[in-house]
């Protein structure tokens, strides 16, 4: 029994991993159809933020506080850069976004190694995230990062429900042409997507560099899952990528424990595909009556 | 000049470049090397038609390579071991009994048929499926990496019987031949550039036929091509099919003329690799695909062991340069109306093509 | 575009292909006579200096590692060619990038040699790059010293391996588990070759030695979620861990471990892929106490040792450790030196026959080639790792040991290989 709920929990726990890494994604690719392949390398600055801001302030609960927002801010800027400099040439070719993030994506990586060195670096665990919580198996990290992930899904629908701002957001998605006709300056409201989106990103970074170590391939690791949480989730609706990404962390722990953790990677993928046989718009769609 | 003069030109210009001029001014190692470029450049024909034609951005072609590789070594592993003999890793690591599935791949004609066959009912299959779902654009492109992922990691997950992340090398005997012998490498060679002179002349004739007109046409309107009758995913699924045989065929000779084919060569990174060179030539091109992806390969080579880092930002800078400015590749730069491949390294006229097409993949 | 001439498109394709055939003048059947006859070595010693090979991967996920490994290479050779070289000749450095790939290894490894024509070379971490350079150094006949640890069950004419194997590693750290008194352990590795073939030994090993396997367990080359891999080792009740993890995965493995309770004094996890220099990438606070199996650790007294570290630290920094591949590969340019010397000759043949018994008095202690296997008899150590980031010998082997890359001293061990 004590078994199954701390595997249940693994589960749950990988799904907030998932969820704060595709959260970004969901909002970029969902909202505005560009695919960032870059996405990850967002997550590898903010994971790299926390490790500045470590050596800095020294304290390791502070760092992390203080990392949190200036981790925002990393993967932020280098999306709002991004998105200014190349992608906004690029609205009508989506696949070319793919390849350009790509290539975008293969040089901020050859760039930390430059900065940082090839060696992976570390970031301490605050004293008050360490070890598990009470007499459970759950680590107090994982907990934290479920906090976070839960934290950073319900401040974004609300932003996206409430707002102005997230009412000109929604109004580009839905149509962009009627919005601009509206008033809506849709270039900032990509701009503005773009920035949180990559923003969240960075958050990503900084609750991985929790779980393991940062080198520069942190993101490669988890570009494909949050790309996959998208498409299964649905695009469009942030609600599709929290179930998915819960269900496929879920999923995937399952076969892990009755299995191996390879072949486990291996069913979930052909899952995956089977599903998207089934239901090839995903989770949750937008009804739209385009033919697309 | 006349347009299928043109070609024709172009086209013996090609040839007595790969049959005459690289043999004659390259050595052993060198020829070698430009080989397995041209194994990579098979699979460049193939993603140029898919996705410069067909609109579909392939990113998992390292499955069908790999797939193509795999076979040609696992009949290289067998024949090495000789009749009845088991390949010399399984002794190694498994329990030394060979696995039902490996045994038909003693047979050399089993063999050439499976690589050809193979791949192409896989991808015929899987592309119908998902097509006829109208999955497409970004949402094919990351099935088809995550297809990419999951074969990478069952061939290093399975390793008494694929070699895991060892993946199959030393191979003594191709079909027979001796493969330490220089005189069989370099026929290994000529087999290389025959085969992809072939496909590029194929590919040729299918762009200009109905079927690469209606593959046109279903990657700039899907709809409209439906409401006339026509099945595009069927029309899809060919093209597909198509591109997956010529990544077989070339992973089938990089085996032998690499003398190793790993989990390396085909996962998520190598299979957006592979990509690049058609980019940067010029996708929906005839020939800026092979050049570009041969350019490509042989700068990597040169620079990279020089300058590691330079390579890397060099590499990705161009990649962005020339999929966010030049969509038609560098191709589109020479001539206007006639893209033509000529990267400045030929001068001889090259084979003319239609139109630039635009951008691929509208959604 | 008209669609005209047809006919002479397939002719280009008939021509073409016809030429390929014509021009393919077969060469040898494999097994004629003659076909196994070696390439002429190329190799130049006329003049004042002689070519040797590095081949490491600059670049790539190997490239934190084997950094490391072509620093002390470059070490070694600076302090052999100021010492007037071998054989009155200044080593010339070859050197390439590996790029973390098998094939790009094997593609380097025959540049090295045809196009280069070194007289030998050094590198290769990863067991997919060493399978993937042998045929060529086989069918080339030249010379690969190859220093990392690695999984036995190989032994070429053409490698010289300078690293251990497995009875100089992981039966030591069995040995020295059994004699702590553990009786159920966890195997932990990353899927590749070196953890299986590792786990295949111990599973022998445990079953003659009275230890139970209670769980084995691996994660793909860089996986970093280990929840489910740490729950599964809780709950088996193992006493002990065997950890043959790569890189990165044991930095997420190990915080996984010590966040759910685990501690180093009643589970410890024996590592045989953590050494000095990746302390500090996994963080010390979350290895602390946790024990390693090499046959190096920079805090190993000896004179030799002492002069190494203080020459290391003064080309590249008080802040670089020393670790067991870079010792090992340090070790293998002074005894291809020594080989050399011996056979007074750069020949690879003559070296073959030099190299039995060829000593070195190597920072690790003195070290000798078996020439039957082109392994090197070592000293094991396990060690403990501090909380200065350094790891501390705890035991050590009685002696040197000999290498026995197929295990054929052990009886448990038989029908492995």
């Amino acid at each position: 029994m004590d078994a199954l709920f701390s595997q249940l929990f693994a589960g749950v726990s990988l799904g907030s991993v998932l969820l704060l890494v595709a959260l970004g994604l969901a909002l970029t690719f969902g909202q505005m159809g560009v695919i960032n392949m870059a996405h990850g390398e967002f997550m590898m600055a903010g994971a790299y933020t926390a490790f500045v801001v470590q050596h800095v302030v020294s304290n390791a609960g502070l760092s992390l506080l203080i990392a949190l927002p200036l981790g925002f801010l990393a993967g932020g800027l280098l999306g709002l850069l991004l998105e200014a400099t190349l992608l906004r040439r690029m609205h009508s070719r989506p696949l070319d976004t793919l390849l350009v993030t790509f290539g975008v994506a293969l040089v901020l990586q050859q760039l930390a190694r430059d900065i940082f060195g090839a060696p992976n670096v570390d970031v301490r665990a605050p004293a008050w995230l360490q070890g598990a919580v009470l007499d459970t198996t759950i680590p107090k990290t994982r907990l934290f990062i479920l906090v976070l992930a839960v934290v950073a899904v319900s401040l974004l629908a609300l932003a996206l429900k409430l707002t102005p701002l997230g009412r000109r957001i929604r109004a580009t998605v839905q149509n962009r042409d009627l919005a601009e006709a509206s008033g809506i300056s849709t270039t900032s409201a990509d701009r503005i997507t773009f920035f949180l989106g990559s923003g969240l990103a960075g958050i990503a970074g900084v609750a991985l560099s929790l779980l393991g170590s940062i080198g520069p391939t942190l993101g490669t690791n988890y570009i494909v899952d949050a790309f996959l949480v998208v498409v299964v989730g649905g695009i469009g609706q942030l609600k599709g990528a929290v179930i998915a990404a819960f269900s496929l962390g879920v999923v995937q722990a399952t076969f892990e424990y009755s299995t191996t953790a390879s072949l486990a990677k291996v069913l979930l993928l052909v899952a995956i595909i089977a599903f998207l046989q089934v239901r090839p718009q995903g989770l949750v769609a937008l009804r739209t009556r385009s033919l697309a | 000049m006349n347009p299928a003069l043109k070609t024709w030109a172009g086209f013996g210009g090609a040839a007595v470049l790969l049959f005459a001029v690289a043999p004659a001014a390259l050595s052993d190692f060198r020829l070698n090397l430009l080989a397995k470029f041209l194994c990579l450049a098979m699979v460049a024909v193939g993603i140029g038609f898919a996705w410069g034609r067909g609109g579909m951005l392939v990113l998992g072609q390292g499955v069908f390579f790999g797939l193509g590789g795999y076979l040609m070594a696992m009949h290289m592993k067998l024949a090495d071991a000789g009749p009845g003999g088991v390949p010399d890793f399984m002794l190694l690591y498994g329990n030394g009994v060979l696995p039902g599935w490996w045994e038909p791949m003693r047979s050399p004609v089993v063999t050439v048929l499976a690589i050809l066959v193979l791949p192409a009912a896989l991808a015929l299959v899987l592309g119908y499926a998902v097509f006829r779902r109208r999955v497409r654009g970004a949402y094919f492109a990351i099935l088809s990496q995550a297809l990419a992922a999951a074969f990478a990691l069952l061939l290093i997950g399975q390793q008494t019987v694929t070699g895991g992340t060892n993946g199959l090398n030393g191979f003594r005997s191709f079909f027979g031949y001796d493969l330490a012998d220089p005189l069989n490498k370099q026929t290994l060679y000529y087999i290389c550039a025959g085969v992809l002179l072939a496909m590029v002349a194929g590919v040729r004739l299918l762009m200009n036929s109905r079927y690469g007109e209606l593959l046109v046409a279903v990657r700039d309107q899907e709809n409209r091509v439906r409401f006339l009758g026509y099945d595009p995913a069927l029309i899809k699924a060919g093209a597909y099919a198509l591109a997956a045989c010529f990544a077989a065929v070339g992973g089938a000779l990089f085996t032998p003329v690499a003398g190793i084919i790993s989990p390396a060569d085909v996962g998520v990174v190598p299979s957006i690799s592979l990509l690049i060179g058609v980019a940067i030539g010029g996708r929906a091109t005839l020939l800026g695909p092979v050049i570009g992806s041969i350019a490509v390969s042989w700068a990597e080579t040169g620079l990279s062991e020089r300058f590691p880092s330079i390579w890397t930002y060099f590499l990705g800078g161009l990649f962005i340069v020339v999929v966010a400015f030049l969509p038609n590749g560098l191709a589109s730069l020479t001539f206007r109306r006639r893209p033509s491949p000529a990267t400045g390294k030929q001068t001889q006229p090259a084979t003319s093509v239609d139109l630039p097409a635009t951008s691929g993949g509208h959604p | 575009m008209p669609h005209s001439s047809k006919s002479t498109r397939r002719s280009a394709v008939t021509i073409a292909l016809a030429a390929a055939l014509a021009l393919s003048a077969c060469g040898a059947k494999a097994g004629e006579s003659g076909s196994a006859a070696p390439a002429e070595s190329c190799v130049d010693t006329s003049g004042s200096a002689v070519k040797i090979g590095f081949l490491n991967s600059l670049s790539g996920t190997m490239a934190i590692s084997e950094q490391t490994v072509r620093d002390s290479l470059d070490l070694a050779a600076a302090e052999i060619n100021a010492d007037g070289g071998v054989l009155g000749k200044q080593l010339q450095i070859v050197a390439e990038d590996g790029a973390s790939e098998p094939t790009v290894f094997a593609e380097k490894a025959d540049k090295l040699i045809s196009s280069d024509c070194v007289a030998a070379v050094f590198g290769g971490w990863t067991s997919s790059s060493r399978k993937a350079m042998l045929p060529v150094f086989e069918s080339k006949n030249s010379l690969l010293f190859y220093p990392v640890q690695y999984e036995g069950l190989e032994a070429s004419k053409n490698i010289f391996y300078t690293g251990a194997t497995t009875n100089q590693q992981i039966i030591p750290g069995m040995d020295y588990l059994k004699e702590q008194g553990k009786s159920k352990v966890f195997l932990v590795g990353s899927d590749y070759v070196f953890p299986r073939t590792a786990n295949k030994i111990i599973n022998a090993y445990a079953k003659a030695n009275g230890i139970e396997i209670v769980g084995e367990e691996y994660a793909p080359l860089g996986h970093t979620d280990f929840a489910t891999i740490v729950n599964k080792l809780k709950a088996s009740g193992a006493d002990a861990v065997f950890n043959t993890l790569n890189g990165d995965s044991n930095v997420a493995f190990f915080k996984e471990y010590k966040n759910v309770g685990l501690k180093a004094e009643t589970v410890p996890v024996v590592s045989v892929s953590i050494a000095e220099e990746e302390v500090g990438g996994i963080g010390v606070e979350n290895i602390e106490g946790q024990l390693t199996a090499w046959n190096y650790y920079q805090t190993v007294k000896s004179a030799e040792n002492e002069t190494f570290v203080k020459a290391f630290k003064a080309e590249y920094g008080a802040g670089r450790p020393t670790s067991d591949p870079m010792e090992a590969a340090y070790t293998s340019l002074y005894l291809w030196k020594a080989m050399v010397e011996k056979a007074d000759s750069f020949d690879v043949a003559a070296v073959q026959t030099a190299a039995d018994g060829v000593t070195f008095d190597a920072p690790e202690g003195t070290v000798t080639v078996n020439g039957e296997n082109h392994h090197i008899a070592k000293t094991a150590y396990i060690g403990k790792i501090d909380q200065d980031g350094l790891i501390y010998p705890v035991w050590e082997s009685e002696g040197a040991i000999e290498p026995d890359p197929f295990l054929k001293g052990y009886d448990w061990a038989a029908g492995l290989s």
